[in-house]
């Protein structure tokens, strides 16, 4: 093999999007580790994917619903509503196993309704989950009043906590099987190939007779019920129940996975890309959080990490032009 | 026969009705249900809150008219709110005059930061102002240090300015703060409708490559939005500090939601091109006019507010496609069938070419 050849492949790893990213976090984990003896220990590790483990769940569906070419505001709203459903529930005399699976089956209507909208009525997506985003949020409300819903069986309170794999709780495990699941469905079905189509270019995959709708219709339901299953799992977590349970989530959520690579325009990015970025994500916000840095500017500096990684097609960009203009200069 | 009556009279004007109507109808609905409701203190409590969120709307619009949305509009209120109260806590001999005009700088700063991201750097106005929202908020609540800002550090003149009336025409007391809202909401609407820089609006929001190559400045059109939008935010945050007096770091939290709620409810398209101020007055009434009222109604509790309202913009953009749809039959003159495919595309179309452009442009 031509030696420089071989070399330029390397390079196109290196700078590829997956290759920083794998960079960025290798770095992170050096600092972190060097900075506190305890970080590396297991016991931290998976404290570390504990504290946000619902959005990380949700952003691998969000993953599939950007990549499809459309986004969804809502899905905060329905962990909101989901869980504040649960509660109201529990609360009204319902076992609490049965407002589990009610609760669920909740999320998965949610989701069909914003698939409604969308994918059949044909009204962009950013607006109907935008409206969603404040009517779910809205019925949340109303079956929880401003109360506080606590008291749950104990078997519930410890629900996705309990470790049931080695040292690995259910809500983890939970999170390692999406993270096949969704690999399995993106990049190695023939469902995924269509939501790549879809995203770049949904006229030509509806020519092509792909059958849009239903694919659209699917990933919303998917995302809305993945998101009331990470809503049980935080009332679970947390022990309590309350009309802003999971407030403004969808803000990290859309971060992880447009950090991810994911283009906002859908049609392009990976599950591994996505993966690496919610490890980036936990590992920044664990080492902020060691170095006594607030939530607020913990989720200041996701804002900005959020622009920075819609600003990356341009930085890109402007890099290619400055080497080729490098490489021209004859020296 | 309905399609007739629709275009003689212009879609903008048969929105407008419409949405008025349904306004007559609300408060027709709620004075059959609550004692005491029409009176002209619905109108005095009503008014006042309007002018706030009007403010806010009327700057979404101009942003939402070039295709563009801005999310951080309730960080900058509360910013502006919060900043405005220190200021004039530690220097209370500034000229009244000044103060509104320095609200309205410190939000146009806020607004030239999205208007420089979204127009010049050419990312998405939903990712930067999404995560704007967060940044403001956070620098707010992290340079306030946990305190807030009280009526007894303001100066007297600003808490009595609020209670101010303009004119009293029998009960219907007419605030200082509802005049300089409908003045903003007029001199849009002029600015809007009769000024060839106010038009260049609805061009590049209908389409900005066809702006573009009409020798329209899309940036320098779309920074302007941003900046107008910062700038009454700005406005709204200093009549919010008048009315308030006490601010803490949640101030004005949710009101970038009202206010898209505002315009697309007045029928603001959310593609950008379309829509008039009168509607997104039309809209905040509505709006506000529910929010109020529900908590005055005894049959439902005041927590159906935002699912009402979440039911309320989908509904408006049911109904917005839903016209747009006829028209494009209409003009098209298409069977129901191919229609029905045309539209649906369209739509995607148009939102890819927004993102075209924006991937495309250097």
């Amino acid at each position: 093999m031509n030696s420089n050849n071989f070399s330029a492949r390397i390079l196109a790893h290196i700078m590829s999007w997956e290759g920083f990213l794998f960079t960025v976090l290798a770095v992170l984990i050096v600092v972190n580790a060097s900075a506190s003896p305890f970080f590396l220990t297991v016991s931290n590790q998976i404290n570390l994917f504990q504290l946000s483990i619902e959005k990380v769940i949700v952003a691998l569906v969000m993953t599939l619903v950007i990549i499809n070419g459309e986004i969804d505001l809502s899905v905060a709203s329905i962990m909101g509503l989901a869980a504040c459903a649960f509660g109201f529930l529990f609360q009204s005399g319902v076992p609490a196993g049965g407002a589990v699976v009610l609760a669920l089956l909740l999320g998965g209507v949610c989701g069909a309704f914003n698939a409604f909208w969308i994918a059949w009525v044909g009204i962009p997506s950013l607006v109907v989950t935008l409206a969603t985003l404040i009517g779910f949020r809205g019925f949340a409300r109303v079956l929880v009043e401003d109360r506080g819903i606590t008291d749950f069986p104990e078997w519930f309170d410890t629900l996705g906590q309990q470790a049931i794999l080695g040292p690995i709780p259910l809500s983890m495990l939970i999170f390692f099987v999406l993270i096949v699941v969704c690999y399995i469905v993106l990049q190695r079905s023939t469902f995924g190939r269509k939501l790549y189509f879809i995203g770049s270019n949904r006229d030509v995959a509806e020519y092509s007779g792909v059958d849009v709708r239903r694919i659209k219709g699917l990933v919303f339901v998917a995302s809305g019920f993945i998101s009331a299953l990470a809503g049980v799992l935080f009332a679970a977590r947390v022990g309590a129940v309350r009309g802003d349970v999971a407030l403004g989530f969808e803000l990290d959520i859309i971060t992880i996975v447009l950090l991810g690579g994911v283009s906002i325009f859908g049609g392009s990015g990976s599950m591994t890309g996505t993966v690496l970025s919610i490890l980036i994500v936990l590992n920044l916000r664990n080492g902020m959080a060691l170095s006594n840095f607030t939530g607020h500017l913990q989720t200041g500096a996701l804002g900005i990490l959020l622009i920075l990684s819609v600003m990356v097609p341009n930085i890109r960009e402007a890099v290619a032009r400055l080497w080729k203009s490098f490489r021209a200069t004859p020296t | 026969m309905l399609d007739k009556l629709v275009n003689r009279l212009g879609t903008n004007f048969v929105r407008i009705t419409v949405l008025f109507l349904v306004l007559v109808g609300i408060i027709l609905f709620f004075s059959s249900q609550i004692d005491n409701y029409l009176n002209a203190r619905l109108f005095n409590r009503i008014s006042i809150s309007v002018a706030i969120i009007a403010l806010i709307a009327v700057g979404q619009a101009m942003v939402v008219l070039t295709r563009n949305i801005d999310l951080s509009l309730g960080s900058i209120v509360g910013c502006v709110a919060y900043f405005l109260g220190g200021i004039l806590a530690a220097h209370p001999g500034i000229p009244p005059l000044l103060v509104p005009v320095i609200a309205m700088l410190i939000g146009a700063c806020f607004g030239a930061i999205n208007g420089y991201l979204v127009a010049y750097l050419k990312l998405p106005a939903i990712i930067v102002t999404l995560a704007t929202l967060a940044i403001f908020r956070s620098v707010l609540v992290e340079s306030s240090d946990g305190t807030s800002i009280t009526t007894a550090s303001l100066p007297e003149w600003l808490i009595e300015f609020a209670r101010q009336n303009a004119f009293v025409i029998g009960d219907f007391r007419v605030r200082w703060i509802v005049v300089i809202a409908l003045l903003v909401a007029l001199i849009a609407h002029i600015y809007l409708t009769r000024f060839r820089a106010g038009r260049q609006f609805f061009a590049v929001g209908s389409n900005p490559d066809a702006a573009e190559f009409a020798g329209i400045n899309v940036r320098r059109i779309v920074m302007q939005a941003f900046l107008v939008s910062g700038a009454l935010a700005g406005l709204a945050g200093f009549i919010y500090l008048a009315r308030f007096g006490n601010i803490t770091v949640v101030a004005g939290l949710g009101l970038e939601l009202k206010s898209v709620g505002a315009v697309v409810v007045g029928g603001v398209n959310i593609f950008g091109g379309s829509g008039s101020i009168i509607g997104v007055l039309l809209g905040a009434t509505l709006i506000d006019l529910l929010d109020t009222s529900l908590v005055r109604w005894a049959l439902v509790s005041e927590f159906w507010r935002d699912a009402v309202l979440g039911m309320l913009i989908l509904l408006a953009v049911a109904m917005d496609t839903f016209m747009s749809r006829k028209l494009l039959m209409r003009r098209n003159k298409m069977s129901d069938a191919e229609l029905d495919r045309s539209t649906a595309t369209t739509a995607v179309q148009s939102t890819r070419l927004v993102a075209d452009n924006q991937a495309k442009t250097p």
